[in-house]
């Protein structure tokens, strides 16, 4: 085990983790997981990340090796196509018996290998290990080792023991497995300038194929892709690319450095979801193979693309905008995260909960964050009552979300559509865009609402759950008004950090109390921020809220903009408010993507992309247009 | 007599069997307010909720008590505190029904000592009840775990009855098997109360995980038999098992409460529905109702319309060892062949399988096996075998995760049969063998050859 937990601590390391880099050393150690609770937590464990990290490679047997739980309870349940082999799809695993927990699991794994080789001859088994065998103490690195040198066949042991840590973990490690023991191993027949890898793509639901055929018109050759879609061969000479492309999310992110790191592949972050990241994405991916020393006409033929294809998007979805205008849809999600899905959304006439996020004020862009950066799991807990409530304060139209808050939707009776991994469509690049929309339009105007929401012919209307929704929140505002004081209780009230379950009202009293300055004092004397760190921004501007009154009259003017502008807006590359704003001025930037090119800022972990975008706005506006509207 | 065999690969192919936690906390959802609990790190959780998500389309209470490495090498005692804790306070749970899994049993963690400990440490949960299965993941399946679970049930809070105290002459324990659907519980509901008597069904997954719009949200389980009604359980008169695998709760309410009772380890078809009515008429002392005696006659009559389809027909069932018992005997009576029958774990019941040889294997030697019969029968995993073989897959079981509905299936009872008949045979009818000129004597060849498999289609 000593090699799992040296690989753990490697990844936790990961220099190209912008949250990792802000943390001590200390907490490094504990890792970028926050500690589960038991009783509540609901995500999956690191072997399932590990899985699914890897399974949509297509030609390659999954071979899990553990009691019947990991993989029969599991298998074949993922949206990952493939556009050839489909033995990825066959569960193989071990099924260890009592017998096999007393003297141990080696040898009927070892003849598991053999077996998968005889019958199905794949040109790679890729062995998973489970928390039973890992305690038992299976050693699979020696299995595998063995195995490959009798069957003359690479056998890749992906050392990912579900007690380890939760998902994300097993998708760095399932990265390890790939970097230890595939990538490199196999050479290209031949290279182009234009060969690149696409990491973090997994294919969803055929996503890749909305994005494939175009950047294959474009010139680009995908070497590898990780791991949607993807052939044994191909993963190996991932070495050999000019450049990387990692999509949306941090989970191979370890991957990506590490290739440029060993190979000098240069890597830049970001995501096929919405029309503008879809062609930044194209641009950004082109530059690097044109700074890689592929011909500067590359981003002509590019841009062409580009062109034709927003062109086609957009009057697609033209067509829909007078169904869909001023239809208000609440976004809510952990999966697609882009602030250019909801440009696109806007750009057809739905209003995002209420506001439209370019020209909304401050207030309103936390109200969205606060809607829309919480994943599912803040929905849990709540009763259709309240989800029916939330949804009429919201005055939405439709809910976005993923994850379980599904039922409840439906359950409230509210239009609601599909955008996490499990969903059946797909959404990426200028088509996905228009299937998106096209979705929305079908949910929204399908004729079942207004029956589903009827009440029975023996029900009293005023009986109805939804009317007894409606009296209670109005009751409650009613208490709310006539008593400032339970106003207050309400507000303190309110959940910050959700990991250590820390309200607003503790974090005031105790910035009060111990004169709290810095976020780490708030943690160490409430535990808010302790877990995810997530809140730790909100906790910030707490701060500086309760210890405003009593600076304000220290500072002078000077001092008050010295100070504002030394604010770090990026945490990872240590980008200071000043710096961006200098930047704008003085370069005559205009989008988040021309800034974080000049100053780094928001090419770390990306979360601070949305103030970047604030400052940008302050900054334009403040500047006169010199070009023609 | 069918002789049970064990496949001799060390590698399960496509596997059929799902792991024993996850039927112990099936049959907990089908108590009201009540959390399921796997002692395990949290895939073991994530998986089974995945899988009933799935299978049912509803949201489903699951917890863990998300045992890290170091804690599971340490022993769980803490987790397992902390997690009834808050589920107790957080979920509002009124029963916490723990599973142990594979890790958690392989250190040898004893939940018992530790839900003494937390009545020590923890006075103020005392309204919450706690029920503990051992359930290894390495060790036997899904209905197994089912079965442990509710004989726990039974045994930890069921208030025990001396044998000769007045009983409720209406009141009827039911103990379903863990094959049966919410739809099969509601059709016995129907069907018992017709006879004007009380039942009450534990586990009762009709009451939770029928799909229903609450009237409230709760994270714990939406319906079921209420902890109340079990601890009253005892003064029933009369309990009746479904499936030879509740023979144990059955003893353990006998044991408990001195309640007599009646195993009927089928529920499907003609006879087995004949003796289940006979046996209600008996213990109730009425008539059978007109309904029911309208029902058999159709019944009747939709074996005289389906056998002309299923006479002969070569099916391939992959089942949990009392649903393949049961269902392959009644398609056996319908005239078909069960030429294959592969399940998860060996129980005497299976010798009755109406086959020379049932298989213990998974869905590779099932695949394996079957070409040249008509029709698969098993779980939605039996899928990509259908594909490749090009014959029809009839889903049965759990998970069925690519179709709607799995939860209303219905095929106990006189209605149950008859309607399972006719849907069987339709898909029969669906993929008749379509003659053609060179059906009996093939023409001499042109172009290619003319060997198409025929189109077949799934339900």
């Amino acid at each position: 085990m000593s090699s799992v937990s040296a690989t753990i601590q490697d990844v936790f390391n990961e220099p190209g983790c912008a949250k990792n880099a802000g943390k001590s050393e200390k907490e490094k150690k504990k890792g970028c997981t926050k500690q589960l609770q038991p009783g509540g937590a609901a995500g999956g464990c690191a072997f399932d990340g590990a899985k699914i990290a890897l399974q949509p490679i297509t030609d390659v047997a999954h071979l899990v090796h553990g009691p019947i739980a990991c993989e029969g309870n599991s298998w074949d349940n993922r949206g990952a196509f493939s556009s050839g082999s489909s033995l990825y799809r066959t569960g193989f695993t071990t099924d260890i018996n009592e017998t096999d927990v007393v003297f141990g699991g080696e040898k009927r794994l070892y003849k598991s290998i053999k077996e998968i080789i005889e019958k199905y001859n794949p040109p790679s088994v890729f062995v998973y290990q489970t928390c039973v065998p890992a305690m038992i103490g299976d050693d699979i690195d020696a299995v595998c080792k063995a195995a490959s040198k009798k069957f003359g066949k690479p056998i890749v042991p992906v050392n990912s023991p579900g007690f380890v840590g939760p998902k994300n973990l097993g998708n760095k490690l399932a990265g390890e497995a790939l970097l230890a023991h595939v990538i490199g191993t196999v050479e290209p027949e031949y290279t182009t300038p234009y060969d690149v890898n696409i990491i973090g793509e997994y294919n969803l639901a055929g996503e890749m194929w909305q994005v494939e055929p175009l950047l294959k018109e474009i010139g680009f050759r995908i070497i590898s892709c990780i791991s949607g879609d993807a052939k044994y061969n191909e993963v190996a000479q991932a070495h050999r690319a000019k450049a990387t492309m990692m999509v949306c999310s941090k989970a191979m992110i370890n991957i990506t450095r590490k290739l440029e790191d060993r190979y000098g592949i240069p890597y830049f972050e970001g995501s096929f979801y919405g029309i503008g990241d879809m062609s930044d994405s194209i641009r950004q991916l082109a530059q690097l193979v044109i700074d890689q020393g592929a011909p500067p006409e590359f981003m002509d033929r590019a841009e062409a693309v580009i062109a034709r294809e927003e062109k086609k998007a957009w009057e697609a979805m033209a067509a829909y905008t007078p169904r869909l205008k001023g239809k208000k849809v609440l976004l809510i999600t952990g999966g697609v995260k882009s602030w250019s899905v909801v440009a696109a959304l806007q750009e057809v006439g739905l209003e995002i909960v209420g506001t439209s996020v370019k020209k909304s004020t401050k207030e309103d862009k936390e109200r969205i964050k606060e809607l829309m950066g919480e994943d599912a799991h803040a929905f849990d807990d709540m009763s259709p009552r309240e989800m029916y409530n939330m949804l009429k304060d919201a005055r939405a139209d439709i809910m976005l979300s993923g994850g379980r808050s599904q039922f409840i939707a439906l359950k409230a009776s509210m239009p609601w559509l599909d955008i996490n991994q499990e969903r059946h469509h797909a959404y990426a690049g200028y088509e996905g865009m228009v299937a998106l929309v096209k979705e929305i339009d079908k949910a929204l105007y399908n004729p079942i609402w207004e029956q589903v929401r009827r009440a029975a012919p023996w029900q009293n209307p005023a009986e109805t759950w939804q009317a007894k929704a409606e009296a209670e929140a109005a009751r409650e505002a009613a208490e709310l008004a006539a008593d400032p004081a339970k106003a207050e209780a309400k507000r303190r009230s309110k959940k910050i950090c959700k990991c250590k379950s820390v309200d607003l009202g503790t974090i005031e009293d105790a910035i009060r109390t111990g004169s709290l300055k810095t976020v780490a004092d708030v943690t160490a004397a409430t535990n808010a921020g302790g877990g995810c760190t997530g809140c730790c921004g909100t906790i910030e501007d707490i701060i500086a809220d309760v210890l405003q009154p009593a600076e304000a009259v220290v500072l002078d003017p000077v001092q008050a903009e010295e100070k504002r502008r030394a604010k770090k807006v990026c945490n990872c590359k240590e980008v200071t408010v000043g710096a961006i704003e200098d930047a704008i001025r003085a370069k005559g930037l205009s989008t988040v993507a021309e800034v974080t090119a000049e100053t780094e800022a928001g090419s770390g972990c990306g979360s601070c992309g949305e103030t970047v975008e604030e400052i940008l706005g302050e900054v334009l506006a403040s500047v006169p247009r010199i070009a023609a509207e | 007599m069918a002789i049970v065999k064990f496949n001799k690969k060390a590698c399960t192919v496509n596997p059929l069997k799902m792991s024993q936690p996850v039927g112990g906390a099936l049959a907990f959802m089908g108590v009201k307010d009540a959390m399921p609990l796997f002692h395990g790190s949290q895939g073991c959780t994530s998986f089974g909720l995945v899988l009933f998500v799935r299978h049912f389309k509803e949201a489903i209470p699951l917890q863990t008590t998300a045992m890290s490495e170091v804690a599971t090498v340490l022993g769980g005692y803490e987790n397992v505190e902390q997690a009834i804790v808050n589920i107790s306070n957080k979920q509002k749970a009124r029963l916490i029904g723990i599973c142990s899994t594979g890790v958690t049993e392989t250190k040898g963690d004893d939940v018992d000592a530790y839900i003494k400990l937390v009545r020590q440490q923890h006075p103020e949960l005392e309204h919450v009840s706690l029920v503990y299965v051992s359930t290894p993941d390495f060790k036997d399946a899904f209905q197994d775990g089912w079965e442990k679970t509710v004989a726990k049930i039974i045994e930890t809070l069921v208030k025990p009855v001396e044998v000769d105290a007045p009983r409720n002459p209406k009141k009827l324990v039911v103990l379903p098997g863990s094959h049966l659907t919410p739809g099969d519980l509601d059709e016995l509901r129907d069907i018992i109360e017709a006879f004007g008597l009380e039942p009450y069904f534990l586990p009762d997954l009709a009451g939770s995980l029928d799909g229903h719009i609450p009237e409230d949200f709760t994270p714990t389980t939406l319906g079921g038999i209420s902890l109340e009604e079990i601890a009253d359980l005892g003064d029933a008169f009369h309990a009746i098992a479904l499936g030879s695998h509740m023979r144990l709760a059955a003893e353990t309410l006998e044991k408990k409460a001195g309640i007599p009772f009646r195993i009927f380890d089928r529920m499907i078809g003609l006879i087995p529905t004949d003796e289940f009515i006979a046996h209600l008429a008996a213990i109730s002392g009425r008539e059978v109702p007109n309904k029911i005696k309208r029902q058999r006659g159709q019944l009747v009559d939709a074996m005289l319309d389906g056998h002309f389809h299923t006479g002969g027909k070569k099916l391939a069932i992959g089942l949990e060892p009392d649903f393949l018992y049961d269902l392959s005997n009644f398609l056996h009576e319908m005239g078909c062949k069960i030429e294959v029958a592969v399940t998860t774990n060996d129980k005497p019941i299976l010798e009755q399988v109406p086959i020379e040889e049932v298989l213990v294997g998974d869905l590779e030697d099932f695949e394996k096996m079957a070409p040249g019969c008509d029709l698969l029968i098993t779980h939605a995993h039996g899928r990509q075998a259908a594909d490749r073989l090009h014959i029809p897959l009839f889903r049965m079981g759990l998970p069925i995760f690519d179709r709607l509905g799995a939860a209303h299936i219905t095929s106990v009872g006189y209605r149950g049969a008859r309607d399972l008949i006719f849907k069987i045979a339709n898909v029969f009818i669906e993929n008749m063998h379509v003659v053609r000129p060179d059906t009996w004597y093939p023409h001499p060849v042109e172009g290619h050859a003319s060997e198409h498999a025929p189109a077949s289609t799934t339900h």
